[in-house]
């Protein structure tokens, strides 16, 4: 393993080489992350409506595909497979080729399965609006959408151990090891998961555990390996400083890969298992301290003394600022799996506000730094609006941390409340829904935020929009869209 | 070359052992549990569900009910579910042997509905929370279910089946009627009813 990703001083020939390897991704990378960004749409739209139902039940009211038992789910999956797993298969295969040296593999069949997965999306979302979810968290799309998902997944795994076997660069880096387990995890997980769940494999409250055991390790394997993976590439990157440590690395990578899997039971505190299972459970949550801890010292230790390049990269901020998050939701999260403070918590708006830091906070902040690096190197063009960035941002940062802190705060109290059997269940309701209004007007802030994001990958996509000088840099300043297209036609009515 | 193998050899080994020892083995020990015989009347708890009750359960599944609330009681000095009086005791793994798809939940936006029938055993109260939780629940956030419901104009005469809705929800000259689903709904939270006394569930 080396410390820094590829060597400061290089050669012409590396630079042909890359440009070659950013041409093989480009079609697969661009249509999981352009369907991506859709979902990422679709998904705040069924977030807006979810949450706007928790404080205004009455709104929409009478369509039943819309009530709050179905969009709900709909928000979770389409963010789930929609946004965050496209996201992250694009960012894996655009990393694993640059790591690995090599063109990626089977361009035209990964954009065949980036496809199949969005049909997947499509039929189960609509199986769901229709009434024929199944209520089980993360696996509500019916069995039928299974191979939609397993397909691709499996399809990835052999892309990416093609492109490991025959990887040109003589050291491993430590993304790497993240990208592969994540895509030897998912399929596993996935598979199983539907197979225990849809086939009768296990019967009773085994049932809970596998849902938690595939909610849990889905966020824990799959989506944040690759995050973590894709933070540990773009600050060196960026920042042009090495890795502080490579020893701290591979111990972050195995203690994650030995205890998160046996964290998920935490999900079921106080229910209707043995609880020796719970306590395993407990056990793997504490343990994931040690992977946290050094991928937090890692990370902010690369940025030492470059605090100040913040302010100008886009990429940068949003990463640091996911893995800033990765650290905060990961402390959070494990507390939480403690059975005193699931005592108050579980149960309430609490676990929500903790969902939104990690997959939110972290894990798409990390990737929409990521689109923002990968972007401008697979379509030879630049952003063309720093406001806009800038917009996206502030709406997601500030959306995020007023969501969490809110509804955090929210559910703790809500949890005390509803542990005191004087106070009516009613007041809970009650006392609860300020925050829910907060909670749409955050997420109104986040959805903001997206269309800015929208926005910009489609002028970055567009023809009409090029952009050529230079990175667009938070500090950048650029004439306006308006400008842009006038003295494009201009340009081409000189040309004719 | 081999590091390539250590990963995904490390990566299969872990996950093959948590599923293992937090699904397998679990589910392997709980293949012993048995009904229990209730001696008064000879029948069996816990029970499957039939008929109207196990209709309703798609019911309760379609329209995601368990997204707002849970099936399952904590144990006594756990919370503050049995002093709510949402159970006589915790729930344990038995009383769920039969539950497919199992819907403990996660989330309590609305009451635990573990025994629900057993709170609210009258049919007309389900039926007007779910036309129009305010009716019962003044203040709530549960949406109203009408397309559970049908409006019958019926004049004078009272259809068969109609809800005693309060004179302020109801229209002149309407009623409202359960739809088949509105009543399979009703069942199976009437069949909520975890009471029975299990050896393992003291608490």
């Amino acid at each position: 393993m080396s410390n820094v990703p590829e060597g400061p001083a290089e050669s012409r020939l590396e630079q042909v080489s890359r440009i070659l390897i950013d041409d093989s991704s480009r079609v697969p990378v661009l249509i999981w992350f352009t369907s991506s960004v859709i979902w990422l749409l679709l998904g705040s739209l069924a977030a807006m409506i979810s949450s706007i139902k928790l404080h205004h039940p009455d709104f929409l009211g009478g369509i039943e595909w819309l009530t709050f038992g179905r969009i709900r789910p709909v928000h979770l999956d389409i963010v789930f497979f929609g946004w965050s797993s496209m996201a992250a298969v694009g960012a894996l295969l655009w990393l694993q080729a640059r790591l690995c040296h090599v063109r990626l593999p089977w361009p035209l069949l990964l954009s065949g399965l980036a496809m199949v997965w969005n049909v997947g999306v499509v039929v189960g979302s609509v199986a769901v609006l229709a009434g024929h979810g199944s209520s089980i968290e993360y696996l509500e799309f019916p069995a039928y959408c299974a191979p939609f998902f397993a397909v691709p997944a499996l399809g990835v795994l052999a892309a990416n151990v093609k492109m490991y076997l025959g990887k040109n660069s003589q050291h491993t880096y430590v993304s790497q090891w993240y990208l592969l387990a994540a895509t030897v995890w998912l399929p596993i997980l996935y598979v199983t998961a539907m197979l225990c769940t849809y086939f009768g494999l296990v019967q009773g409250v085994s049932q809970a555990i596998t849902n938690w055991w595939f909610g849990h390790n889905a966020l824990g394997l799959w989506v944040t390996p690759i995050a973590v993976a894709t933070a540990y590439y773009l600050i060196p990157k960026v920042t042009g400083r090495p890795v502080h440590s490579y020893h701290l690395s591979l111990l972050g990578f195995w203690s994650l890969a030995i205890f998160y899997n046996w964290a998920g039971t935490h999900h079921l505190t106080g229910g209707p298992l043995p609880a020796w299972t719970i306590t395993v459970g407990v056990v793997g949550s504490m343990m994931m301290f040690i992977p946290v801890i050094t991928v937090a010292i890692n990370h902010h230790m690369t940025m030492r003394g470059v605090f100040h390049m913040l302010k100008t990269s886009p990429t940068l901020r949003f990463t640091v600022f996911g893995s800033f998050m990765y650290t905060v939701a990961s402390f959070q999260g494990s507390l939480e799996a403690l059975r005193s403070h699931q005592e108050i918590t579980h149960f309430t708006q609490y676990t929500i506000g903790h969902a939104h830091l990690g997959l939110y906070g972290f894990f798409s902040m990390i990737m929409f730094g990521a689109m923002y690096y990968i972007f401008p190197r697979i379509t030879n063009n630049e952003w063309s609006s720093a406001r806009l960035i800038k917009v996206h941002f502030w709406g997601s940062s500030i959306g995020v941390l007023a969501y969490g802190i809110g509804l955090c705060w929210a559910g703790w109290w809500q949890g005390l409340m509803m542990n005191d059997p004087s106070i009516p269940f009613l007041q809970t309701v009650e006392y609860v829904k300020p925050y829910l209004i907060l909670r749409s007007v955050s997420g109104a802030g986040m959805t903001i935020a997206h269309i800015a994001f929208a926005i910009s990958v489609w002028r970055i996509l567009s023809r009409h929009h090029f952009v050529m000088s230079g990175p667009t840099l938070f500090t950048t300043e650029r004439p306006a869209w308006r400008e842009f297209v006038n003295e494009q036609n201009k340009r081409e009515e000189m040309a004719q | 070359m081999n590091r390539t193998f250590l990963v995904i050899l490390g990566a299969f080994l872990t996950i093959a052992f948590s599923l293992s020892g937090l699904v397998l083995i679990p589910n392997w020990q709980f293949q012993e549990h048995k009904p229990v015989v209730n001696p008064r009347d000879g029948s069996q708890y816990p029970a499957p569900y039939y008929g109207l009750a196990l209709q309703g359960r798609d019911v309760y599944v379609d329209q995601g009910c368990a997204y707002c609330h849970t099936q399952q009681v904590r144990p006594k000095g756990y919370g503050g579910d049995i002093r709510r009086n949402w159970g006589n005791r915790r729930t344990v793994a038995r009383d769920y042997m039969y539950e497919y798809p199992i819907l403990l939940g996660t989330m309590r936006t609305g009451p635990d509905l573990a025994n629900i029938g057993a709170r609210q055993p009258a049919r007309d109260w389900h039926y007007l929370h779910l036309y129009n939780p305010q009716i019962t629940s003044a203040g709530s956030v549960m949406p109203r279910y009408q397309y559970l419901f049908r409006t019958v104009k019926a004049g004078e005469l009272v259809p068969a089946g109609a809800i005693p809705l309060p004179a302020a929800f109801q229209a002149e000259g309407t009623h409202i009627v359960p739809t088949a689903r509105g009543e399979q709904l009703v069942e199976y939270l009437r069949a909520q009813n975890r009471t029975f006394p299990l050896p393992e569930a003291k608490q």
